[in-house]
């Protein structure tokens, strides 16, 4: 696909540097297309990540991470020493009362892993999921949390997890972006807004920026071609401008030129290959039953599909938003929709991916961006939980990941995570060590420093849950 | 406990290296310092929470007292014996830093020391000193002459005349040059003409808008408050501001004075408070559930961060959480530079004010009339007042004595009663009457009795009305105002805004330069910041701008990095052409355009951009400048193009943020309140790329595939990425399809008879030169194929016809048209038509 030349330019443009200096210039380095520019340093145990978000922040409480005493004290006034000093969002300032998990919780599979009966196609799949209990963020507030769960600081501009990948691995697909993001939609009741910042580039090439695959008009903006122009009719176009540019290149010394041809060729490629993409007839009754969708929903479980097809494809870092965990109220009455609208495909994605033998190389997280109170919150209508940074829990599974296991664990209220405290630089460090990148070599000079996903600050592979 | 390398080990390793031969002088500024920094400051550096050994490498003292390094002496010098340790737990940078030396670089640090070890200040920490430049020569070409000539480089030759005059026009008006424009400038490309064309355009309108677009992203100007809900606020008018501050030329440092302090000038004008809107210009939320506190912290390290990439390039921010680790900016300056804007009156979380009217100049005369008139008809009003007291003081008496009578057969039965009233007080003594009945007196005397003062009452009244619709039909900016009290600002320790322990602060400024002359003995103001940051005692203000204006004109600045000018950045490669060019804006009194001028008369703006092999090779990021360099443009230059091709260019200056065509359901995702996106219409469509509407987390998405920031964080330097995005966005954005529908209507409609007459039309429009033989194959067979094409599918020529709102003339034959539309969107989408060589 790709001449020497092209390959020669690629190597030479890259900024990347696993020794934390740079050499040639950021700005003209390319990541795009089938050349990885880094020869991973560790063994890569994947080489895909399908990242499931859950946007708003949905209740461990309720879903992972079962509490007894907070189910004794439920009603009754939590204790002082907890929250002492500590600031909170919503609740700051009011009477704090304990609310007990309000769904039950029962254990999975043979491992026993326990979680809510609210997920009971995830927990059929516990043998190969690892829960992390002690997850926690520092941001207390949606945006600023998705920023740091994403891109590891809180400062808008940096670049996501999605582009750093990409950056670092290539892609493997011909014809599609390396780094795709997909939000759903859904019946819910106040979706969280989520900005083109959490996909984006920020000081790395914009060929490593997220691109969002919609599930209504284009797939992909502007891939389709003007009314009245067929698909013949473009790509003579098409045609027409790289022939012309090929005579400029001929004629001046600007590598630029060979790769805007390069780039009208891949558009053009994108242009039959995305339509192909989200085009799930192919697929059979039992696929979409199974993750329960309808071509075209724009639903989560719809996205799940996609994924698949996706890293089918060779697309590097797949992410999908589901937008409405915010449940300050009415949890009762909205967390039971919502765990429906996820469980089934989220476990048929896992179902799928190892029957097709892809499990063992894709990297499957499922995380919202912070946890929710052990204190109830009543000040917005019917009963629900504030957003709370001191714990969460999310998992994972996939190649590498030892699966039917619990990592680490919150106090005996659920209120802060206790033992074996994992921090969002953490889980971006053992991501990337999946991938076979060495977190702390993983950098690019910006402003004057070699940065990295993970900071500055130490942070940890969670060597225990990797098999 | 082990032994570090003996005395006698480094005798050897000493015997068996090179160094003692050195004889290539070390330079401390380009290759010690940065090396010390990037390898050793995180742990012997200016960071003291982080230091190890009490051992300071930025500093003589401390490497000389603790014997790291010995002047002469490397064997006596405690660095090299660490740094060629062959022991894992000795050697310097530790093995698991990831920071390790190679031999080139063990070598440099034992010459420097070899050499005597000169420390010397930090390149831009240091006054900028004004090269000797001989009289005769242009400085810009004397300076880079000489750098080119240490390094043996020879510079390319001269442009030829039209590549020259398309670089002038998009570097300094963002428009491409009439075919005309340019055989005039090739007909006699002398150097007089040259500086008469600049001269030219420096006076053109679009100038202003020119130099916005780098300006409006350092300062991250944006029509959104960027979190959360992303939600409108006021503030276009000071994006106008920015334009029109660029074409009245006011000095540099008068319009950073008026944006960082211009509510707190004693002669704050509108004008002044306006720029002072660049306050307001961070990010700020609305989201539910987020603490004051959080945010207030939040909003002073944007603003901090601010000043330091706007005008200092200096990574202040980095001192947020703990001292810097590579210059010695503390924890103490970010927290008192950000107590500077604790004045600023605003809500910590929540919806912004409206903010300040905002009168546009073309209102003002419209205003002036409305203020003359309200000021005549006050005027008419007091001598109808007065006349109205007189004739008051005899109207009573007459009603008193009987003379005249207050009641009328006409009046209604509710007036009648209050004259009743009236008449009632009137037989009462003047003396016993309340204050209140004499009002009431004076009341109805002036509304049923003195005609005048009625008349003159509801001019007056009408007149306000009318002034009152005009100004609130006014646009409004958010702008500095300032608080009684400023709020305090404390340290927080690790950054952390829950923690309350760290001390108070007051604004101070940095301490790590030279300060202001005649300090007040007061506590600061953002003025005084202000008058700071553009006095002569501050060394970075100057270089700053200037590196970023060399950066702008030839695609890459002069210290690379141009956020950072600090350690880890890099001292430019030609100093004293940057100190030539921050002396000379000082010294011309901060005069913006004088130095665009100076350079783009350069013969070094001027060179061709192409290079031989040799160059390419030696240079192929041209950091010497021995050519110029082909850059693909901004994203709203890209636009500016096309539809200026098309002939759809608006060309109105200023104005409301405009919203062109933009994909259905690409807002689907905000939310608080969720939006419907509001294309404009007519000749808003068709305004010039700056305006476009700014949405920071969701930016117009043909405008983020060339680039465009999205303005959460101060861009000094945008990049320049080549994607698939921007082909699908040049092929089938609606804006860039009806501009290529309209230059094809544009050829079509001008009076030649052959296609490839036409065809060499449209590359005249677009390239401003005709196309060879070469690209005459290309595209006369691209139009028959359309032609016939259409001809057959006469539909689908109506449905191409039909993307934009613009109309087609009926006189065109509608196959044709579409035919030509083809052809003119492979010449918009050619990489020559969107690239600046």
């Amino acid at each position: 696909m790709h001449s020497d030349t092209t390959r020669r330019q690629i190597l030479a443009g890259s900024a990347m540097s696993l020794f934390g200096t740079a050499a040639g210039s950021l700005l003209s380095a390319r990541c795009n297309a089938s050349d990885g520019v880094l020869k991973p340093s560790l063994p890569q145990k994947v080489s895909r990540v399908i990242w499931l978000t859950m946007a708003g922040g949905p209740s461990h409480l309720d879903l992972f991470d079962r509490k007894q005493k907070l189910a004794d004290m439920n009603g009754m006034e939590m204790p002082p020493e907890f929250t002492a000093g500590q600031q909170l969002a919503q609740l700051q300032g009011q009477k704090l009362f304990c609310m007990g998990p309000v769904f039950p919780f029962r254990r999975y599979a043979d491992c026993g892993m326990e979680m809510s009966e609210l997920l009971p196609n995830i927990g059929a799949m516990a043998d190969d999921i690892c829960l992390v209990r002690s997850m926690t963020t520092d941001a207390i507030n949606h945006d600023p949390a998705h920023m740091f769960m994403n891109t590891g600081s809180q400062i808008a501009g940096r670049p996501s997890m999605g582009a750093w990948v990409t950056y670092g691995l290539g892609s493997e697909a011909d014809d599609l972006p390396g780094f795709i993001v997909m939000v759903s939609t859904g019946p819910g009741r106040s979706p969280q807004p989520i900005a083109a910042r959490q996909w984006n580039n920020g000081f790395l090439p914009g060929s490593c920026q997220g691109v969002r695959m919609r599930s209504q008009g284009e797939p992909v903006l502007y891939l389709n071609s003007p009314d009245g122009v067929s698909n013949e009719r473009q790509g003579a176009d098409v045609a027409a401008v790289n022939s012309l540019n090929q005579l400029s290149a001929n004629r001046l010394q600007d590598p630029e030129i060979a790769t805007r041809i390069a780039q009208y060729e891949l558009a053009f490629r994108m242009q039959t290959s995305v339509p192909e993409l989200v085009d799930v007839s192919e697929e059979s009754d039992t696929t979409l039953k199974r993750y329960g969708c309808e071509p075209g929903d724009g639903s989560f479980a719809s996205n799940c599909l996609l994924a698949r097809r996706l890293a089918e494809r060779g697309v590097r870092f797949i992410q999908l938003y589901h937008r409405d965990w915010d449940h300050h109220s009415l949890l009762r009455e909205e967390l039971p929709l919502r765990a429906r609208e996820v469980d089934q495909a989220s476990a048929a994605l896992i179902g799928d991916l190892k029957e097709r033998g892809m499990f063992e190389d894709t990297l499957i997280v499922w995380s919202g961006e912070f946890g929710r109170t052990p204190m109830s919150q009543s000040n917005k209508g019917p009963i629900g939980r504030d957003h709370h940074n001191r714990s969460m829990s999310m998992w994972m599974a996939g190649g590498g990941i030892r699966g039917g296991t619990v990592y680490g664990a919150t106090d005996e209220l659920g209120y802060a995570a206790a033992e074996k405290i994992c921090t969002v630089h953490d889980l971006h460090a053992t991501m990337l060590h999946q991938l076979g990148i060495d977190h702390e070599r993983f950098s690019v000079q910006f402003q004057g420093l070699a940065a990295r996903l993970t900071g500055v600050e130490p942070a940890s592979v969670l060597t225990e849950i990797l098999s | 406990m082990k032994q570090p390398v003996t005395i006698l080990q480094l005798a050897i390793i000493l015997l068996l290296s090179p160094w003692a031969a050195a004889d290539e002088k070390v330079n401390y500024t380009t290759q010690i310092r940065p090396l010390l920094s990037d390898r050793c400051y995180s742990c012997h550096g200016p960071d003291a929470a982080h230091r190890e050994a009490d051992l300071r490498l930025d500093q003589r003292e401390s490497a000389m007292a603790a014997k790291a390094v010995v002047p002469g002496q490397p064997d006596a010098s405690g660095l090299v014996a660490r740094i060629h340790s062959t022991d894992p737990d000795l050697v310097m940078p530790p093995p698991d830093s990831g920071r390790s030396l190679n031999d080139r670089e063990r070598q440099l640090l034992t010459d420097w020391i070899q050499q005597g070890a000169t420390w010397e200040e930090h390149w831009a920490y240091a006054a900028p000193v004004r090269p000797d430049v001989p009289d005769d020569q242009h400085p810009v070409d004397f300076l880079v002459r000489q750098r080119l000539e240490e390094r043996g480089l020879q510079s390319v030759g001269q442009a030829d005349p039209r590549t020259l005059v398309r670089r002038v026009f998009s570097d300094l008006t963002g428009l491409p040059p009439t075919m005309q424009q340019v055989r005039e400038f090739t007909a006699d490309p002398s150097p007089d003409n040259w500086e008469m064309l600049v001269d030219e355009l420096l006076q053109s309108p679009h100038y202003g808008e020119r130099m916005a677009i780098p300006w409006l992203d350092v300062v991250r100007f944006s029509d959104t408050i960027g979190y959360h809900s992303d939600v409108p606020r006021n503030i276009w008018p000071y994006r106008d501001w920015v334009i029109s501050s660029f074409n009245t030329n006011k000095p540099f440092d008068q319009f950073t004075v008026e944006q960082l302090a211009g509510d707190l000038l004693p002669q704050a004008t509108a004008d002044t408070r306006l720029g002072s809107a660049f306050n307001r210009l961070l990010l700020t939320t609305e989201e539910g559930g987020a603490q004051p506190k959080d945010y207030e912290s939040r909003m002073l390290a944007d603003r901090v961060r601010a000043v330091g990439t706007v005008w200092l390039g200096q990574t202040i921010g980095c001192a947020q959480c703990h001292d810097h680790k590579f210059d010695p900016i503390t924890m103490q300056d970010f927290y008192s530079l950000g107590a500077f804007f604790a004045d600023i009156a605003e809500p910590a979380v929540g919806r912004r004010e409206a903010g300040m009217r905002v009168v546009l100049p073309d209102q003002e005369s419209q205003l002036q009339t409305l203020e003359r008139s309200l000021q005549n008809a006050r005027g008419k009003l007091a001598a109808a007042e007065k006349l109205a007291d007189a004739a008051q003081d005899v109207w009573e008496q007459r009603v008193a004595s009987g003379d005249s009578t207050i009641i009328d057969e006409k009046m209604t039965v509710e007036l009648r009663k209050q004259a009743d009233a009236i008449a009632k007080i009137l037989k009462q003594d003047s003396q016993t009457r309340s204050a209140q009945q004499r009002q009431q007196i004076r009341d109805w005397h002036r509304a049923h009795v003195f005609e005048q003062s009625r008349q003159a009452t509801t001019e007056a009244a009408g007149v306000e009305a009318d002034l009152k619709q005009f100004r609130d039909a006014l646009p409004q900016c958010l702008v500095s105002v300032r608080l009684e009290q400023r709020r305090p600002v404390r340290i927080l320790p690790r950054g952390d805004w829950m923690d309350e322990s760290g001390p108070l602060v007051n604004p101070a400024l940095p301490s790590w330069l030279p300060g202001l002359q005649n300090a007040p003995d007061r506590e600061l103001t953002r003025l005084d910041l202000a008058n700071w940051l553009v006095s002569g005692d501050n060394p970075l203000t100057a270089r700053t701008i200037m590196n970023r204006l060399w950066g702008q004109l030839f695609g890459n600045s002069l210290s690379r990095v141009p956020e950072d000018l600090g350690a880890q950045g890099e001292a430019p490669l030609n100093p004293q052409l940057l100190d030539f060019l921050a002396c000379e804006f000082v010294d011309s009194g901060w005069d913006f355009r004088h130095m665009v001028r100076l350079i783009v008369t350069s013969g070094t703006y001027q060179l061709a951009s192409e290079a031989d092999d040799g160059l390419w090779t030696v240079d192929p990021d041209n950091r010497e400048y021995a050519r110029q360099s082909a850059l693909r443009r901004d994203a709203e230059l890209i636009r500016d193009y096309s539809l200026s091709a098309a002939g759809l260019l608006s060309p109105q200056i200023g104005g409301r943020s405009i919203r062109p065509y933009q994909p259905d359901g690409y807002w689907e995702h905000l939310n608080f309140p969720k939006r419907t996106y509001q294309t404009d219409d007519g000749d808003d469509l068709y305004r010039r790329g700056v305006y476009v509407w700014w949405q920071r987390t969701f930016l117009h998405p043909g405008m983020l595939a060339f680039d465009a920031p999205g303005r959460e964080e101060c861009c000094a330097q945008r990049s320049r990425s080549n994607i698939p995005q921007q082909a699908l966005v040049l092929l089938n954005d609606p804006i860039f399809v009806e501009a290529a529908r309209g230059l094809a209507v544009r050829l079509l409609q001008e009076d030649l008879t052959s296609d490839e007459e036409r065809v060499r039309r449209g590359w005249q429009i677009v390239l401003q030169r005709d196309p060879d033989a070469a690209e005459l194959d290309v595209v006369l067979p691209l139009l028959e194929k359309h032609r016939g094409a259409y001809l057959k599918d006469p539909e689908a020529a109506e449905q191409l016809l039909r993307t934009g709102q613009s109309a087609n003339p009926n006189s065109l034959n509608r196959k044709e048209l579409a035919a030509w539309t083809h052809v003119a969107r492979v010449l918009l989408n050619l990489h020559e038509s969107i690239t600046r060589s």
